[in-house]
């Protein structure tokens, strides 16, 4: 469905763009929910291909800019530019229960080859042999990759990620970040990871950014392995933990 | 014969199974067994009561010391029920009363889940619909009898009419309660996958209404065979019902005690397909995924 355009604000759909064009281009977004602004004149730039992390404490409005970004919710002003229809993966699984895990998959997807590609989809993240299984069969890490694997499908430029790994424990966490940074690197998409977690943001991303109160508050520079100690120290301190040397 | 026996056999074979596999594996627990022995045994017991009240009941009979006008002996209505559907009416009344239900039971059905998922749908039609349903629904269906009599006679009209308003208010208050019912974070998926308004009523609308549409199916059922009951007692010339009015003339309480059993036995029936159908379209659904019950 297309993006809803409501109010002042613009949602600049599929405008056809150089190779070196940005994936995503907002710019002056305001959003609010009645009274409340929950987004104020924020601006945010993700190349093509790029994995941008979004941290920043309950409430201080990242999901609601991903939800803008994704058209799920109208925007009150400023400027969006991005795919028509980005893929998202949201923090709970949301499969289907009557629908088998390859119909899953294929929702949405046009064409006759539709079970083929769900099957290639589902191998990719390491379920190519549940095609017909059902999801209450699965456990949250494995329904969390039917989840990825339905927004890879479509092959999207733009990957929408909202605390994917929240609900899952810790080690099944690391394993699906092993999994996305080599599903990433396969299929090239934008990424926006919205998440609370700073080691998850740091093993993931290319840059960080920390939103309070509605807008940026902070952000990192390409994201370098040796240095992720002090990134972390900094970006933990842009979240209110300040850490002792002892404890770091 | 009835649905009720089959439960019972397919609910036996896995315990049958499971008995085997213990004897088969020599450190396999015999807590198997004894669980699988205690539920027979219960299943036996449960079935110990009613068939004491019917060798009892018989024992009366025989004896003499319950008259025959009152209360026939259980032999008595079997020998009937064979002796009529032999020689007698009782298939084809049999035919009638079903084919009166069945069609009532579809045209209050479809009527009723159209209604249902227009409101269900749109915020405009349960304006314009929902209160009025409301109202009507608020009147026991079988006290407007005596004015569909006055608009439809005694034909078949009056009672086709009859069970379809009975079988509309289950179907149509589940079909909107269940389409409400769905998880708008499922609607919201779909909307991001890109599925059409089409789409997104037959891939995630109606399958998540579907629990919800076949209570008020089951429900409805109850209901057709109530109202049926009712209409037929009511100046029929044909039918279950009319079986036992024209019996009661002549106190064959023998008869009337058959069509008792039948309505109950079309219930059973009715309701076991009802269950069926549970089973089959939900078998993705935790609560209904093989559930002998």
């Amino acid at each position: 469905m297309a993006p809803e355009l409501r109010g002042r604000g613009t949602m600049i759909a599929d405008v056809p763009r150089t190779p070196s064009a940005p994936a995503v281009v907002v710019s002056a977004l305001r959003r609010g929910y009645s009274e409340r602004i929950v987004l104020e004149r924020l601006s945010l730039r993700i190349e093509r291909g790029e994995f941008v992390a979004l941290l920043g404490e309950s409430g201080c409005g990242k999901t609601t800019l991903l939800r803008a970004l994704a058209g799920l919710d109208p925007i009150q002003g400023g400027r969006i530019e991005a795919p028509r229809r980005p893929a998202v993966v949201f923090q709970e699984h949301r499969l289907l229960p009557w629908d088998t895990l390859w119909r899953n998959v294929s929702l949405g997807l046009p064409g006759d080859d539709i079970r083929e590609r769900a099957a290639a989809a589902l191998s990719e993240v390491g379920l190519g042999d549940r095609l017909d299984d059902w999801p209450r069969n699965l456990s949250g890490g494995q329904a969390q990759r039917v989840a990825l694997a339905r927004a890879l499908v479509q092959e999207p430029e733009l990957l929408l990620l909202d605390e994917p790994f929240a609900s899952l424990d810790a080690l099944t966490r690391i394993r699906m970040h092993a999994l996305v940074k080599e599903l990433m690197r396969r299929h090239q998409p934008a990424v926006l990871l919205v998440t609370h977690d700073v080691d998850e943001a740091i093993a993931l991303a290319d840059r960080i950014i920390v939103m309070r109160n509605g807008s940026i508050a902070f952000q990192s520079g390409a994201v370098a392995p040796q240095a992720t100690a002090a990134l972390r120290a900094a970006l933990l301190g842009q979240l209110g933990v300040t850490i002792t040397s002892k404890a770091a | 014969m009835s649905a009720v026996e089959q439960t019972v056999r397919a609910s036996s074979v896995p315990s049958r199974r499971d008995r085997a596999d213990a004897r088969l594996g020599a450190t396999a627990p015999d807590q198997g067994l004894i669980a699988s022995l205690s539920r027979r045994q219960l299943l036996l017991i449960s079935w110990a009561a009613p068939i004491a009240v019917l060798l009892v009941w018989e024992a009366l009979a025989q004896l003499g010391w319950v008259s025959p006008q009152v209360l026939p002996a259980p032999s008595k209505v079997v020998r009937t029920a064979y002796r009529l559907a032999t020689s007698g009416s009782l298939l084809g009344d049999l035919g009638v009363s079903l084919l009166r239900a069945g069609s009532g039971f579809v045209i209050g059905g479809s009527v009723a889940f159209i209604l249902g998922v227009l409101v269900g749908f749109s915020r405009f039609a349960e304006a314009l619909i929902d209160r009025s349903v409301q109202m009507v629904r608020a009147i026991p269906f079988l006290a407007v009898l005596p004015l569909v009599i006055v608009w439809f006679g005694v034909g078949e009209g009056q009672k086709i009419f009859l069970v379809s308003l009975g079988v509309a208010f289950p179907i149509y208050i589940n079909t909107t309660l269940g389409i409400r019912q769905v998880d708008p974070r499922l609607v919201e998926l779909g909307r991001v996958q890109g599925l059409s308004r089409w789409q997104l009523i037959r891939r995630i609308i109606l399958p998540g209404a579907l629990p919800s549409i076949l209570t008020g199916v089951r429900y409805s059922l109850a209901t057709a065979w109530l109202a049926l009951v009712v209409a037929e007692t009511i100046g029929a010339q044909s039918g279950i019902g009319f079986l036992a009015m024209d019996a009661r003339e002549f106190l064959r309480t023998d008869v009337v005690v058959l069509t008792i059993v039948i309505y109950a036995l079309i219930g059973v029936v009715a309701d076991s397909i009802a269950r069926l159908l549970e089973r089959r379209l939900l078998a993705w659904h935790p609560n209904y995924a093989g559930a002998a019950r």
